[in-house]
Formats: structure tokens, C-alpha cells, sequence
């Protein structure tokens, strides 16, 4: 294959994936567009060894081999629940895979004595940081996801002058590369090694429950990383994808922060969560909350002609989907309607409780988002929060003096009765008094969700 | 700057606007697809690491590129694959 060729069958493949994004706008056609994107990856892939000159094909099977086994491997075995984990893993692998390719690049033409060009030494040194940053920043939040390492802030004296320190010396070494006539190592080696480190520091201090947002950015990160690598190999398809990518990752990071009413340097750089509980609601001692049995609870259910099912993270822990997804027919089958209120940061990654309600076999359509399911909650009859906790907090509406004031919630308060299946009054994790809990018409399912949820599900069946 | 890197930044600019503009109109219910999707697309790395594992560069750059392609196939793999399987879950309600 030619050049010429060659670039024009990137063109296409750029397209392919241009066009997969574009039927993502619906979940009729999302999983066709996912197909048509996988055919342009395909093409480019296959073009790319149609057209360079192969010296050491064994490398080249073994590594995709290698690879796409793993990579399927994980695609078929991941549980729906850890999916956020999956994506931050992906996510540093696509960063380490630019890191290298700059690595690659660099070290080429240095054993070769040949002098990098300025833009190509600059775009080298970017696709090192970043692709690094990715790499270690992705580790460290699967670690915090996948509970390996603790999901609390890590934070410690002079950590963001440390950061800053670092991001400078990684300036000033790849200037100092860039510039030296001489042909050196220990600044291409003294680039990696920090921008390693850094992708852990910037990660470490962000708390579990922020980390849509930095799966979002980090996501962004990769599309950037992979962009970079376009420019050092000056390939327009690396470019094109990277760049989609990019702006993908940053606009998700935008919406989360948005539905958290903070900024993108706060959820960086805040560390929310460390302080631990803050008394913030005024008088929750005096207050007192109302339990309920699982009898109750399916009596309430069963009769109820409007119910909304407010899931959070909890759902996702207790693995209680199925479950729910059980009450809803069962609701269904007495002739009410159930529909379910997502919120934006709910688990922990865009959109994660729809996955789960999806493998649930929830239609799409019972689906609602933040601002569509409000202005109806007045007409709801029972309010089941399940698992959820800030995103439902009124305290966000009214109390100045709390860390989330400000926050959109799901307005679960307005319901004519609300039930909340909780595993005990511990605060959610902003550490924060929830008012809705101490509401005369909450009352409280404690326990595991998919246990009492399935006590309530046998409950209904007997009435 | 060299003209090549001049065209590389036009096309950059313009399909971060692109980009923005396509992601913009995908509904929150396939956030998550969106994310795994985008990111196997991000695995297009694998041309590159193609390029300097296949083209004998001399060992350091063929290992570096061998590991290049590992990682970037496991996000293009991965990445497609959970995609795929996330999405044929989601469904419309039946018409009873």
C-alpha cells in the first residue's frame, strides 16, 4: 500500500469512528455505532501493516495477540459493578502505550545520534507526561475503586507544593533536553520517572466518591496522550481520535462537577471527604428517626400507584439490582408505576447505574434523569432510596453551612413517603448529617439493600 | 514550526470541536458506554506502537514498542469488547 493510500484509508477510519460516536446519541443505535467504530480501528490497524516496512513481524503477532487476549479476557469476566475500575484500568493502559511509543521515538533517535527536531522533541516530551500521568493517575484511582488502597483522600503537608515542584522540574528538564546540544539520557529517563510520580500525587488525594470525575479526566488524558503520539509520528488518524477523545473525557468531567456545583479545581484539589463528619445540620441529636420492617415496607409498596427508585453506590455494593428490578414488576403487575430517578454523580462513573439497571433488564426508558424526574416528585407515593445518600440530602437546598450546599438533588423529600434502605445512620461520603433521614415521612429499611429488598419482594408476593 | 505540525494542529483544533459537539448530544444514560467506547478509540496508539516495534529501530525501541502494542491492544480489545457487551443490555420497554 502507498502512502497516499495509506492516508487515505486512515480518512476512513476516522470517519468510522466519528460516525460510531455519533450513534451513541441513542441506545437504539449505540451498540451499531460501537461495531462501526471497532471496523475503523480494523482498518487502521491492518492499513498501517499493509504500509511500513516489517523488520521483526514475530513482535508485532506476538504483541496483538497478547493483547487483544487479555483485553477480551477482561471484556468477558469484568462484573457490571466494576466497571468504573475497568474503564480506569483501560484508561492507563491507552497513557502507557503513548508514554512508550514517545519512549520508543526518543530513544531511537538518540542511539542514533540523530538530532530531534524542535516540534518533534517538544511533542515527544508531551506525550512522555502525559501519557505517564495517565498511566500512574489510572493505577492509582483503580486501586482506590477496586478498595486495594483506602478510597479516602491521602493528603499530607506541602503535598501540592510538591506537585507543583515536580511539574516544574518536568518543564525545565525537557527544556533543557530540547535545548542541549548534547546528546543525553538522564533527562529523557529524569522526565518519565517524575511525570510518574506525579500521575500518583495528583490522584492520591482525591477521594472515592470524586472519582467519576477524575475517571472522566483521565479519560481525556488518554485522547491527549494518544493525540501527542499523532503529532511525534505525525499521523493524522492518532490526531483525530486523540483529540475526540480528549474533548469527550472533558466534557463528562465538566457535566460531573456541574452536578456536584464544584469546580474542576475543587474535586483536583480539594480533597473533599478528608475532614471526616462535620456537624453541619443544626440538630440532628434531638431528632429521631423512624424504622420500618420489610412487612411494612411491602404493604406501603404494594399499594403505592407512583413509585420512584432513587439508586446510588450503595445498590452497586449490595449488588442489588436484580433485586429491584423484582420489586418493580411486581409494582407493575398491581397496576402501579415505577419509574427510576438517576442522578449525574450516582456510583461511581458516568452513568453507572444505568448499566446496572440495564444488565437488570430495566428498559432504558424507565430511566429518568435529575431534571426531568423533579417537577414530578410531588406526585410521587413512595420514594425508595436505595443506597444513595448526598445526592438526596436537602441540606444541599437549605443549609449554607453545609460542604454541599448548592448541589442539585434528586428531590426524594418531596415525595408523599419515602423509604430509605440504609446499612446504618453512619453519614454518607461528604461526612455529612442527612436531614431527609429524620423526615416524619422517611422511614428507614436498615440492613443489607439486597437482603431486606429481598424480604420485601417475598412480603409482596404473600399479599 | 514545521508545516506538518501546523496541519496537525488544524486538524487537532478542529476535531476537539468536533469531538464537543458529538459527545455533547449523547444522553447521560450512555455515559459509561461513551467512556469505554471513546477510550478503545483512544487505543488508535497502536498504529505508532506498530510502527516502532515492527520497523527494527534496534532493541530498545523494538521492546518498548512490543510492550507499546500490548498495552494499546488490551485497551482496544477491552475497550470494544465491555462496550459491546454493555450495550446490548440496555433495551426499550416491550409493547404488552
Amino acid at each position: 500500500m502507498s502512502r497516499a493510500t495509506e492516508q487515505l484509508v486512515y480518512l476512513v477510519a476516522a470517519v468510522l469512528f466519528i460516525t460510531g460516536l455519533q450513534r451513541l446519541q441513542s441506545p437504539a443505535t449505540a451498540r451499531n455505532g460501537n461495531r462501526i467504530s471497532g471496523v475503523g480501528m480494523l482498518i487502521a490497524v491492518v492499513a498501517t501493516l499493509l504500509t511500513m516496512e516489517i523488520v521483526t513481524p514475530m513482535v508485532i503477532v506476538a504483541g496483538l495477540l497478547a493483547g487483544s487476549a487479555v483485553g477480551f479476557w477482561m471484556a468477558r469476566t469484568v462484573q457490571m459493578t466494576a466497571m468504573p475500575q475497568m474503564v480506569a484500568l483501560l484508561n492507563g493502559f491507552g497513557g502507557a502505550a503513548s508514554l512508550l511509543v514517545g519512549g520508543a521515538e526518543f530513544l531511537k533517535s538518540e542511539l542514533r545520534a540523530e538530532q530531534i527536531p524542535l516540534d518533534t522533541g517538544i511533542t515527544i516530551q508531551l506525550s512522555l507526561l502525559i501519557g505517564a500521568v495517565t498511566f500512574t493517575g489510572s493505577l492509582i484511582a483503580w486501586a482506590k475503586l477496586q478498595e486495594v488502597m483506602t478510597g479516602k483522600p491521602i493528603v499530607f503537608a506541602g503535598q501540592k507544593a510538591l506537585s507543583a515542584a515536580l511539574a516544574l522540574a518536568v518543564v525545565g528538564l525537557s527544556v533543557y533536553q530540547l535545548m542541549t546540544a548534547e546528546s543525553l539520557l538522564w533527562p529523557f529517563y529524569a522526565v518519565c520517572a517524575i511525570s510518574l510520580l506525579l500521575g500518583i500525587l495528583l490522584v492520591i488525594p482525591i477521594g472515592g466518591a470524586d472519582m467519576p470525575v477524575v475517571i472522566a479526566l483521565l479519560n481525556s488524558y488518554s485522547g491527549i496522550a494518544a493525540a501527542m503520539t499523532g503529532f511525534v509520528i505525525d499521523n493524522s488518524v492518532l490526531i483525530i481520535s486523540g483529540a475526540l477523545v480528549g474533548s469527550s473525557g472533558i466534557i463528562l468531567s465538566n457535566i460531573m462537577c456541574k452536578a456536584m456545583n464544584r469546580s474542576l479545581a475543587n474535586v483536583l484539589f480539594g480533597a473533599f471527604g478528608a475532614a471526616g463528619p462535620t456537624k453541619s445540620l443544626k440538630s440532628a441529636a434531638g431528632l429521631s428517626v423512624r424504622s420500618v420492617s420489610p412487612e411494612d415496607a411491602a404493604i406501603q409498596l404494594a399499594y403505592a400507584q407512583n413509585v420512584v427508585v432513587i439508586p446510588g453506590y450503595g445498590m452497586a455494593v449490595a449488588q442489588a439490582q436484580h433485586a429491584v428490578r423484582e420489586i418493580q414488576e411486581l409494582i407493575e403487575k398491581r397496576g402501579g408505576e415505577v419509574k427510576y430517578a438517576v442522578h449525574p454523580v450516582a456510583g461511581r462513573m458516568p452513568g453507572h447505574m444505568n448499566v446496572l439497571l440495564a444488565e437488570a433488564n430495566v428498559p432504558y426508558d424507565k430511566l429518568r434523569d435529575m431534571d426531568d424526574i423533579n417537577p414530578e416528585m410531588e406526585r410521587c407515593d413512595v420514594a425508595v432510596v436505595i443506597g444513595a445518600n448526598d445526592v438526596v440530602n436537602p441540606g444541599a437546598r437549605t443549609d449554607t453551612s453545609s460542604p454541599i450546599y448548592g448541589m442539585p438533588i434528586i428531590n426524594a423529600d418531596h415525595a408523599k413517603s419515602i423509604i430509605v434502605l440504609k446499612r446504618s445512620m453512619a453519614a454518607g461520603f461528604a461526612g455529612i448529617e442527612n436531614e431527609l433521614f429524620y423526615n416524619p415521612r422517611t422511614s428507614m429499611l436498615f440492613g443489607d439493600a439486597k437482603q431486606s429488598l429481598t424480604k420485601v419482594i417475598a412480603e409482596m408476593k404473600q399479599l | 514550526m514545521s508545516e506538518s505540525l501546523i496541519g496537525g494542529l488544524v486538524i487537532f483544533v478542529l476535531a476537539t470541536y468536533l469531538g464537543a459537539a458529538l459527545i455533547g448530544r449523547v444522553p447521560p444514560t450512555l455515559h459509561t458506554p461513551l467512556m469505554s467506547g471513546s477510550n478503545a478509540i483512544s487505543g488508535i496508539t497502536v498504529v505508532g506502537a506498530l510502527i516502532v516495534a515492527g520497523a527494527g529501530l534496534g532493541w530498545i525501541s523494538t521492546v518498548l514498542g512490543f510492550l507499546a502494542i500490548v498495552f494499546a491492544m488490551m485497551n482496544v480489545a477491552g475497550g470494544y469488547a465491555v462496550t459491546d457487551r454493555m450495550l446490548q443490555m440496555f433495551r426499550k420497554e416491550e409493547k404488552r
